[in-house]
């Protein structure tokens, strides 16, 4: 019926040790990082959950706009210079998510970075205000005041944003959205600058962005730092005509400035406007309209720098008073600020290091004493053949432990905890096998065949189940992998991973094992320890019940049997003529 | 153990028999009342959503020195909303409030540390939109129905598609029993929760993939046989697995009772605590239903079936013939087809027949026949090919 299972057991053991050392050697060669990585709920650190909504309503968000997200995503945290942040996508289309984590707690600035999705505008700067909201009826005193237009600033004030009190009690009662205030008018009146006056630019929540510009409007909005308020006009170029920007030292050496690089249209545009302001007064000196731009980033003003002279080759450069960072960083809102869609923060979640290393440790105490409690179980019901099922869920644990290792090294792969709980699980399925081929092997045994018989005919009939089993789980296992978000999918991989090498286990360990045992001498016998013994597997009540003739009968063909198979055993086969004729 | 053992031994022989399929209607009744407790809790109590299907924030303080209602005052205050707060067996206390920002759950988590002695770097924050949940388990839903297409498909070509719906029947069963031992208990359902009932799909068809198989081989080529009926054929599969079904969900059940014990000891509640509960309640109702529902709702589909109503018929016949021949010593015959040992009864079944009891008889010279029926073939090329290496 079935092909002979194993004749050459030993064959298979090899290739699984041969297996088993190139993987080692390959994961663990000297000077790689052969570190398991860990999931943020087990080593500490800051997970956001992004859902990136397309930015014109009802169409698809397509994959290379995600890669084009994820990118600047990575570039802005990247820009934190965090270590081994980490940004990844799950799932395709608008029901995409994307998934940002940094190790360490840097809560705020992590959500603040990747949050601004950001409209980039340039808006010609019709004022500059003071910072500090004014009532309406001094707005003509205040406005001489207005601080010095301070052209270029870059400074990236995200850190600050969550220290005052006020923040909290404003958002709250919007039910959590927190965005700056700005205020907006199709045309300049004195209503539209009484409001921009009244606006506080103190309030942190007003420095976070988050609220995208109307381009076509004009525009009163607070400077990042908290240090100006803005008065512009309708926007001369969006931030989609910026084709590159790049943070540059000075030629002198001495400083860092910005450069731009706009799309045809943006730099007609650009020689237009540029043409235009230049020729204005300085800004800050209470004219109005004054010569400089403001870079608007989600209704928050990232830079305003003057123009010095008209720019005709769509090609510009911010100076400024820019340390290494801060051009880093405008240049990467310059060039990444527009991403192609809009993102929401839908999970954000950070966990100390001391209860990462909580979870971890209690995943591991659990996976050990789990594992102690099978193996006892196992060796109290199996004895000797438990003892393999105890070798093979050992072998089991090593060989999910280097392909984890290789995973991280290859695809990425990140433990979490869900992770460690689908590998615990994993135990009771592994077990499973061999306890199916076991009892296989020993149902065989009671229709009197031998024990080589039972070794093989047992694992014909186990593997099958096996297979199909198996086939169920990596089934599931599959399609939640492709189909699922979130921490569902670092389980459907570790389970997935698991049911390959339960398989590989049960195959290339478990019955090559059980078949080189069941040539000795000691299980043949049916030792009391072998887990196979007669005794046993007849059971004495079981016999007691039998009539005499059939239980002598039983017996012979059992002791037959077994020498008939002793016999049969080409490696040792010595008495085979007598037994010969009975088969 | 040993007496574990011996009864391994007697259910395979048929010794031990236990009517599984015949008693349907007990296991259905038990498994309704089941059922009922479950909707009902369903219906009634409805399911405790943990924030990320609500959206809000948890804060879960590490050894909080502070009372409940000091933190609850504080996060009252800041955040202008309803506050729960709760404290695990471990000392870890858990403030959820409503939706923050997170400039607004930083200052919360400063706030809180200071009130119950503990360094904000040490809180654990989690801040989630209302609608995440809901895409998580949308996306849940999504692929389980793509499972189910699946494998009811993969089942049907690889057994039949009586015993698809048998076990979407048993799958659908340990399902709605987790859901509803969550809803009964208010147990909090989370992301890990949908995680471990999807477990508990993979694990429950594992289960009765595993019976079906023997029941399959069990009755391979029983419509040319009048020994046995199919429910008898079907019955002693999962007396025949029974054992291993008992030993592989306490194999399965001990490392998920670990982690509930290092779970609540260690962790309080957490991830690890949420998943463990769903899989130990699914795997538990999962060997039930392999054993108990599985196999009784194939049987019953399988007795519509032409060719199992001539088969039951035509066994019917042969028994009342037999009885009529026989005068005594078949009285006691087999409790169900459990006599059987299925196929290969050729040394044991006909000893094992004097020690049984009726309900469905079939002697030793029938189970003989049938043994030929479904083995004969297997045990001769063996030995063949057995010579032949020699």
């Amino acid at each position: 019926m079935a092909p002979p299972a194993t004749s050459k057991p030993g064959r298979s053991l090899i290739a699984l040790i041969v297996l088993l050392i190139g993987g080692v050697v390959w994961a663990f060669w000297p000077g790689t990082d052969s570190s398991v990585r860990l999931g943020l709920d087990l080593q500490g650190g800051t997970q956001v959950i992004l859902v990136p909504q397309p930015v014109v309503e009802g169409t698809e968000i397509t994959d290379e706009q995600l890669a084009q997200t994820v990118e600047i995503i990575r570039a802005r945290v990247d820009g934190l210079g965090v270590a081994e942040a980490e940004v990844t996508t799950q799932g395709s289309g608008n029901s995409a998510a994307i998934v940002v984590s940094v190790p360490g707690l840097g809560q705020d600035r992590v959500v603040e970075l990747v949050q601004r999705t950001a409209l980039l505008n340039f808006r010609p700067v019709w004022n500059v205000l003071s910072p500090f909201p004014i009532d309406p009826a001094d707005a003509d005193a205040a406005e001489g005041d207005a601080a010095e237009g301070d052209a270029a600033e870059g400074d990236a004030a995200e850190g600050d944003a969550a220290e005052t009190e006020e923040s909290a009690d404003e958002s709250a009662s919007d039910g959590g959205t927190q965005s700056a205030e700005i205020v907006q008018a199709p045309d300049y009146s004195p209503e539209f600058q009484a409001e921009v006056d009244a606006l506080d630019c103190l309030d942190p929540v007003n420095l976070a962005g988050g609220t995208p510009d109307d381009p076509t409007e004009w525009l009163g909005a607070c400077d990042q730092s908290g240090g100006q308020k803005y008065v512009m006009e309708p926007a001369f170029i969006e931030g989609v005509s910026v084709t590159d920007a790049n943070a540059q030292l000075t030629q002198q050496g001495i400083g860092w400035v910005v450069t731009l690089e706009f799309d045809s249209e943006g730099a007609g545009a650009l020689a237009e406007a540029s043409t235009e302001l230049s020729a204005l007064p300085e800004c800050g000196s209470g004219a109005t309209p004054c010569n400089a731009f403001a870079i608007v980033l989600d209704g928050v003003v990232v830079s305003a720098p003057r123009f010095n002279e008209p720019i005709l080759g769509g090609q510009a450069q911010i100076e400024g008073d820019f340390n290494v960072e801060e051009a880093r960083d405008l240049a990467n809102v310059l060039k990444y600020g527009a991403l192609p869609v809009t993102l929401d923060v839908v999970d954000i979640t950070s966990v100390s290091a001391t209860v990462g290393g909580d979870q971890l440790r209690a995943g591991i105490i659990a996976g050990l004493i789990g594992l102690a409690l099978v193996s006892i179980y196992l060796l109290l019901y199996y004895r000797v053949l438990g003892l393999v099922a105890v070798m093979s869920l050992a072998v089991a644990g090593g060989l999910l432990y280097l392909f984890v290792v290789i995973f991280s090294k290859t695809i990425g792969l990140t433990l979490t905890l869900a992770g460690v709980a689908g590998a615990i699980v994993a135990v009771g399925i592994t077990a499973d096998s061999f306890i199916v081929y076991f009892e296989r092997m020993r149902d065989e045994l009671r229709d009197g065949r031998s024990l080589r018989q039972a070794c093989d005919s047992g694992w014909v009939r186990a593997r099958r189940t096996l297979l199909a089993a198996d086939f169920v789980t990596l089934l599931a296992a599959v399609v939640l992998y492709f189909l699922s978000i979130g921490s569902v999918r670092g389980f459907a991989f570790i389970l997935g991973l698991t049911t390959v090498i339960d398989l590989i286990i049960a195959f290339w360990f478990t019955h090559p094992v059980v078949v080189l045992m069941g040539r000795r001498k000691f299980m043949q016998g049916g030792s009391k320890w072998s887990g196979l013994d007669p005794e046993r597997l007849g059971g004495h009540s079981a016999l007691d019940t039998l009539a005499g003739q059939s239980r002598r009968k039983r017996r012979d063909d059992y002791q037959n049997s077994t020498a008939d198979d002793a016999a049969g055993d080409t490696a040792d086969d010595t008495a085979g003529d007598t037994t010969e004729v009975r088969s | 153990m040993s007496s574990i053992t011996n009864i391994g031994q007697r259910l395979y022989r048929g010794e031990v028999s236990y009517d599984f399929v015949g008693r349907w209607k007990r296991w259905y009744i038990f498994s309704a009342i089941i059922l009922l407790v479950a909707v009902a809790s369903l219906a009634f109590r409805g399911l405790n959503l943990g924030i990320e299907f609500r959206g809000g924030a948890d804060f879960a303080i590490p050894n909080a020195t502070c009372s409940v209602s000091e933190a609850r005052e504080v996060a009252e205050a800041e955040t202008g909303g309803q506050t729960i707060v709760t404290v695990a067996s471990s000392g870890t206390m858990r403030v959820q409030t409503i939706p923050l920002t997170s400039a607004e759950s930083i200052e919360l988590s400063e706030s809180l540390g200071g009130v119950c002695g503990v360094a904000a770097s040490e809180i654990t924050v989690q801040v989630v939109g209302p609608t995440w949940g809901a895409e998580i388990s949308s996306k849940a839903l999504q692929g389980l129905v793509i499972f189910l297409v699946l494998v009811t498909i993969f089942l049907s070509i690889y057994f039949e598609w009586r015993m698809a719906i048998g076990a979407l029947v048993a799958l659908a069963h340990d399902l709605v029993i987790t859901v509803g031992i969550y809803a009964l208990f208010g147990l909090e359902v989370t992301p890990a929760t949908a995680i471990g009932v999807l477990t508990i799909l993979a694990y429950s068809l594992y289960d009765t993939v595993v019976v079906y198989d023997k029941v399959k081989e069990n009755t391979r080529g029983i419509a040319g046989q009048s020994v046995m009926t199919y429910d008898e054929a079907a019955n002693l599969a999962v007396n025949q697995t029974v054992v291993r079904s008992i030993n592989t969900s306490l194999t399965s059940l001990l490392p998920v009772l670990a982690i509930i014990i290092v779970g609540a000891g260690l962790l309080g509640a957490g991830t690890l605590l949420d998943l463990a509960v769903a899989l130990a309640v699914g795997m538990a109702a999962g060997t039930y239903s392999s054993i108990f529902i599985a196999t009784p709702v194939l049987a019953q589909l399988k007795r519509q079936q032409p060719e199992m109503k001539a088969l039951a018929a035509r066994v019917q016949a042969r028994r009342k013939q037999a009885a009529k021949a026989t005068t005594t010593g078949q009285d006691s015959a087999g409790d169900s087809a459990g006599d059987g040992a299925g196929d290969n009864a050729a040394q044991g079944a006909g000893a094992a027949a004097g020690s049984t009891t009726t309900a469905s008889p079939a002697s030793p010279e029938e189970l003989r026949e049938l043994a030929r029926v479904q083995s004969g073939e297997r045990h001769q090329p063996k030995r063949k090919s057995r010579r032949k290496r020699r």
